[in-house]
């Protein structure tokens, strides 16, 4: 069983795209989206119209929640008051920017997903199984906590996104963790390019993942024009975070420009 | 009959280690846990005691360690306390930032470059200059300190620094004053964290305590929510025992065991300090 998952679309309609038309060609048997459909890109309502018409499963991302509710704010879990200002911007752009009818969708979504693949209980959530918008981030979890986490929820593969990084850890016991990073935005390296992740179930669990080139640039324009923070534009264009960074533990914020 | 909420510790996912006692080479006149060059109350906890404590947390899930004191860097064995620490978890040292010596900063650098696990250094400062830092700290304390955070960030290791926030400025304002400040003294890339002050330790005298109706007695079940506060997912040990979070190391009734595994039932939040973090929703921890 080949399983493809991705997380944070975050509105980039155009990277949605790409990782679909990548999706046709890679030959999964099956394909899940982790949440978070929109914030910081422009025009949420074009990636949720193309994500829905894909057909492809998708978990209720903590975005996605106060969305579909049109709560206060994104519920990012950011402590930082830059952050949290620069979340709120995108998060006031995206509320008023998303159809009811898209709205009502999201509420229904599910916040995790089991399934059994190669004898192997997997387990699909958005930030971790116990809280949509907990951060997994790989420098600051010990193999124990994630051994415990995944015993505890049941799992012998667990699949998580919301940071924006990926990464895998082949645990002691066996178990694996994989965190899927996010297609919407880069991944804190210095490239444009977005990032996803397979699963290969069988004999054993095997991961890659992919980088997908988009028309990042015809992005930024759009963002552009919808007056979007021009940090964010900044991130589209030369793959480094210049926001939403602060609670980046030392080794990834290391990792980064800024 | 007085009724104080009740935190569930729902899972122990951070260990705070008094790693050096009540030992510091400062004396500040807000300290907390009242530490200072000749304070044994708590005495250090060696390599050894930590190792066992590190095991026991880990056996339980634990997800990241802190080491605190006093001044952690007066400990004779911190560098290899962090070593064994970093082989099996993420580690954070709070440090007043005065002791941090080229060779020290250098081995800090190669753990960190060597573990999986990320290692923090995080700095206190108490105000963004000298007047206000050495008021609480004593004469030189910010000009030793900044050095120490300039030497860090040279040397790649990112420093936090907690910066106590008393006044109540917007924290969008607050931050942004700190990070002027810290720049115009040459650092470029701090990552800043806000405290709020406890009324605790030496700052009782410096102020004062807490008052009477400073307390969560009688506090709405529906104004408490179980999932805010840290002492629902850690717990502190010192040579003293296990407490339930790091405020409370010193304070009576904030030790609640021997054994982690004695220390996991509800705590009753009767304390002043409590009332801080409800009010302020705060944690010790670095997020
Ligand atoms: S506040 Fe920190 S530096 Fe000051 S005396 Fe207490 S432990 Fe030492
Ligand atoms: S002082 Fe704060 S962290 Fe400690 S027990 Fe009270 S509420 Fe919990
Ligand atoms: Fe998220």
């Amino acid at each position: 069983m080949r399983l493809a998952a991705f997380g944070g679309i975050y509105s980039n309609h155009l990277a949605l795209a790409a990782v679909l038309e990548d999706l046709r060609q890679g030959g999964s048997d099956l394909a899940w989206c982790l949440g978070d459909l929109g914030g910081f890109g422009p025009h949420p309502d074009r990636a949720v119209a193309a994500l829905r018409s894909s057909g492809i499963p998708t978990l209720r991302g903590n975005m996605d929640d106060s969305v579909g509710h049109a709560r206060g704010d994104c519920d990012c879990g950011y402590t930082d008051p830059r952050d949290n200002a620069f979340a709120q911007r995108s998060y006031d752009y995206t509320l008023a920017h998303t159809s009811p009818e898209h709205r009502a969708w999201m509420r229904d979504l599910p916040e995790c997903h089991r399934l059994e693949a190669g004898g192997r209980r997997v387990l699909l959530c958005h930030g971790s199984p116990r809280r949509v918008n907990e951060f997994l981030w790989e420098s600051a979890c010990s193999d124990a906590f994630l051994e415990w986490m995944c015993a505890e929820h049941g799992a012998d593969l667990l699949l998580c996104s919301h940071t924006g990084l990926h990464w895998h850890r082949a645990l002691p016991s066996g178990r694996h963790v994989v965190n899927v990073g996010t297609i919407g935005r880069p991944a804190n390296d210095g490239r444009t390019e977005v990032w996803y992740a397979r699963v290969e179930l069988e004999d054993g669990v095997r991961v890659d993942f992919r980088s997908v080139a988009y028309d990042h640039e015809s992005l930024a324009r759009e963002m552009e024009s919808e007056a979007l923070p021009p940090e964010f534009v900044e991130t589209i264009r030369t793959g480094w975070w210049t926001t939403c960074l602060e609670n980046l533990p030392a080794k990834e914020r290391r990792a980064g420009r800024f | 009959m007085e009724r104080f909420p009740a935190q569930p510790l729902h899972h122990l996912d951070v260990l705070w280690i008094q790693v050096a006692g009540t030992l510091c080479n400062l004396s500040c006149t807000h300290c907390f846990v009242t530490c200072g060059p000749g304070e044994r109350r708590h005495p250090m906890m060696s390599r050894g005691e930590v190792r066992a404590r590190v095991a026991e947390a880990l056996g339980m899930g634990v997800r990241e360690f802190y080491f605190t004191g006093g001044e952690p860097f007066l400990h004779p064995d911190l560098i290899e306390i962090l070593e064994d620490t970093l082989a099996s978890a993420p580690a954070t040292v709070l440090t007043n930032g005065t002791l941090l010596t080229a060779s020290r900063i250098e081995s800090l650098r190669r753990l960190s470059d060597e573990s999986r696990s990320s290692l923090e250094i995080r700095v206190s400062l108490d105000g963004l200059d000298a007047a206000a830092h050495d008021a609480f700290r004593g004469a030189g304390a910010f000009a030793r300190t900044i050095e120490g955070l300039r030497d860090l960030e040279a040397s790649g290791l990112l420093p936090i620094v907690t910066v106590t926030h008393t006044g109540d400025d917007d924290p969008l304002v607050f931050r942004e004053r700190c990070l002027h400040a810290l720049g115009a003294l040459g650092l470029s890339r701090p990552r800043i964290k806000t405290l709020p002050m406890f009324r605790l330790g030496r700052e009782t005298t410096r102020t004062r305590g807490y008052a009477e109706i400073e307390s969560l007695r009688d506090l709405p079940e529906s104004a408490f929510d179980p999932h805010r506060l840290q002492c629902g997912s850690c717990r502190a040990v010192s040579a003293k025992g296990v407490h339930v979070c790091p405020l409370l190391v010193d304070e009576p009734g904030g030790r609640m065991g021997e054994r982690l595994d004695q220390t996991l039932t509800p705590f009753k939040l009767s304390h002043g300090a409590c009332f801080t973090c409800y009010v302020t929703g705060m944690t010790c921890g670095n997020g």
